[in-house]
């Protein structure tokens, strides 16, 4: 493999890499806080349909970026309300919330479009562009830098590069602020933020919103920014894929980028290769599709490092009388 | 705890659940611009109208009643077994191999192994989570959800390398040989006199899931096992301080759990495909979640609650092609609102009534 053709799979893991990356912050913030979010992948689709929806309505991707995000929160926010409030399963919520968004996209989207599910094809203004970064032009001709400035940094849409960058900030705020401190003692705790005069509730519910946020970023990028327009299902698993790199990055930011990166990596090399052959040995690309689940699943077992939960996660808190 | 009647909590709290994950479809109905009460009426006269309908309700109940038994079983011991989906797709590739590369002399004699090969496949791939589960501590949610999408590539490239029909461009295998055809409910029909649709999917395998509730009814509320099961279930360092081995009781729930998803193959892969194709399960190891939480994880519950689904799919199926606003995918909205009106959000229901009967009973006390 030459740097070129190296550098173009780099670029699409890259860009693969990010509606991964904005669910798996997502599912981080949430379970971090104590609420196990399995609806990732539902809150995507629906803000892919509702964020390409929008953005053929109204010409401008930052519109239906907002119209995503709406939708995306309401279902967070049934989620808040049933595991939160009513200390539901979170689990079966999560369940319901898929099942909900995998049909209720494809209704509404019927009766607004008579596509078969699908949205108008989106152009110009509504999508995201890709940006070139200053100077790339004119770095191109220099020797090995110039092209992996042009060709993998440079050329993205906004939202991968804010991608990167929420990845800070969510160390950040969640490692050196006071609010991310009590975030992760109420998934740790939640008895002793209580005690400390602080509303469980409220943390969670902060969370699951801000968890719905990143989902709507994921979904809306899914649509507007990877392809233009919304299929149906077109979230195929990603949720449950930036599930999976959570569990593998043990529910730390910067263990999150890595694992999206890897998987979004696994995605590009099987679309470029049908078939990949190590040491003479032909892999199935369906081994590829399914090697996320599989290191998940290793990960799990605890052969490689082991994983372990936020210890309140999962379980309503009751407040106690 | 005994704050209500026994059947305010089995009946009356499922229903209002259900009544109100049918108000909030109609309003999706409404909101199309469609007439909800006309929808549930050819909903209603699709599924059980006819002995076509019935043919395919029932058809839709026997694999629910399948997945729904697998998930009710492994909720009995707190495990939450979202993986029927990969179970039952593996049982359906037990089922195949036993029917496919055997020819059968009579269905008589291929059915017990064809049973036998999709409980065993099923029960196989519920064994590694299951494992996971109770000497690692691997939440078993995830791995479950795990081996559901290892189990679909696992299936994908089955169909395309290895089972694949020769000279055949679809990922399927070819047709069973003719000693393991099910008999299908036209077929039982005839014997007794009866007359029934040709077309309906229907089979004897309806009558195997009837078998399977009795068997998971006895197992769990009148042998030692079930009574470890459901002990574990309510307490584990109770379960453990009574000599009962969490290790033991997590393998062997999740193994009947497994082997009860995937022997949903002998409706849906021997019955009625008769050949293996790339998704065999369509979604019922997930509307099997549903049924076990309508069904309350018993199996008289899961009975009727697989039933009142086979109806929904089969009457969502006929609302489609009736009033072709109303799209396929009413039964996913309807289905997801079960989930979270019976699953999640049980407590908004059971909350306020609860405290009903309690004030009820003060004042009369």
């Amino acid at each position: 493999m030459d740097l070129m053709t190296t550098l173009q799979i780099l670029d699409s893991a890259l860009r693969l890499a990010t509606p991964l990356l904005f669910a798996c912050l997502a599912g981080l913030i949430s379970e971090r806080a104590g609420i196990f979010d399995i609806g990732l992948e539902g809150k995507m689709l629906v803000s892919a349909f509702m964020a390409a929806s929008v953005a053929s309505f109204s010409g401008s991707v930052w519109i239906g970026l907002l119209g995503g995000i709406g939708a995306s929160v309401f279902l967070a926010l049934i989620h808040g309300v049933a595991s939160i409030t009513f200390r539901g399963n979170q689990l079966i919520s999560g369940v319901a919330i898929n099942f909900l968004a995998a049909g209720i996209t494809v209704i509404i989207g019927e009766n607004w479009f008579q596509l078969g599910g699908r949205t108008p094809q989106l152009e110009g203004a509504a999508r995201f562009q890709e940006i070139t970064l200053p100077f790339a032009d004119a770095m191109r001709e220099v020797p090995v830098i110039g092209p992996i400035y042009y060709e993998l940094i440079s050329g993205h849409s906004i939202l991968v590069y804010v991608g990167l960058f929420a990845v800070f900030a969510t160390w950040w705020v969640l490692f050196r602020t006071r609010f991310g401190l009590r975030m992760r003692a109420v998934g740790e705790n939640p008895e002793s933020v209580d005690t400390a005069g602080i509303s469980v509730v409220q943390l969670r519910f902060a969370a699951v919103i801000i968890c719905g946020v990143l989902c709507g970023i994921s979904g809306a990028y899914l649509s507007t920014g990877l392809s233009a327009g919304f299929v149906k299902d077109m979230s195929a698993g990603r949720g449950f894929i930036a599930l999976a790199a959570l569990i593998f990055a043990k529910w730390r930011p910067g263990y999150a980028l890595g694992a999206c990166l890897l998987f979004g990596l696994l995605e590009a090399l099987g679309n470029r290769f049908q078939n990949i052959e190590i040491l003479s040995v032909q892999i199935p690309t369906q081994f590829m599709q399914a090697l996320p689940y599989i290191l998940t699943v290793v990960i799990l077992a605890g052969f490689v490092g082991k994983a372990i939960p936020p210890r309140a996660g999962g379980e309503p808190y009751v407040k106690e009388r | 705890m005994d704050k209500m009647p026994k059947w305010v909590d089995i009946a009356l709290i499922p229903i209002i659940n259900l009544m109100l994950a049918l108000f909030v479809s109609g309003l999706v109905v409404l909101y199309i611009g469609e007439n909800p009460i006309e929808a549930l009426k050819i909903m209603v006269n699709g599924a059980v109208g006819s002995t076509y309908g019935w043919g395919y309700t029932l058809y839709y109940a026997t694999n629910f009643i399948f997945t729904g038994l697998a998930v009710a079983v492994a909720f009995q011991a707190r495990l939450f077994n979202i993986g029927g989906e990969g179970q039952a797709a593996i049982g359906g590739l037990g089922v195949a191999v036993v029917c496919l590369y055997i020819d059968w002399p009579h269905w008589l004699i291929a059915l017990p192994f064809a049973i036998i090969g999709g409980a065993v496949f099923g029960a196989a791939w519920a064994a590694i989570p299951a494992y996971l589960q109770a000497r690692r501590g691997s939440h078993i949610v995830i791995t479950t959800i795990m081996f559901n999408y290892i189990a679909a590539t696992l299936l994908v490239y089955l169909l395309v390398n290895v089972m694949k029909k020769k000279g055949s461009m679809s990922p399927e295998t070819a047709r069973f040989p003719e000693g393991s055809f099910l008999p299908s409910a036209y077929d039982m029909a005839g014997w007794v006199g009866l007359s029934f649709s040709r077309s309906a999917p229907l089979n004897i395998s309806f009558f195997i899931a009837l078998i399977c509730c009795l068997l998971v009814y006895i197992l769990i509320w009148r042998t030692r096992l079930g009574y470890q099961i459901r002990a574990f279930g309510q307490s584990e360092p109770a379960a453990l301080y009574a000599g009962i081995s969490p290790f033991k009781i997590t393998m062997i729930t999740m193994l009947i759990s497994g082997g009860l998803a995937g022997m949903m193959g002998i409706n849906a892969v021997m019955g009625e495909a008769e050949r293996l194709v790339l998704d065999p399960v369509q979604g019922a190891g997930f509307v099997g979640i549903a049924v076990a939480l309508m069904g309350r994880s018993h199996p008289l519950g899961v009975l009727l609650a697989g039933i009142l689904f086979g109806m929904l799919y089969q009457g969502g199926g006929e609302l489609e092609f009736e009033i072709p606003a109303v799209s396929r995918e009413m039964i996913l909205v309807i289905q997801a609102l079960v989930i979270l009106f019976t699953g999640a959000l049980d407590n908004m229901i059971r909350m306020p009534i609860e405290r009903l009967f309690a004030r009820s009973r003060q004042r009369t006390a």
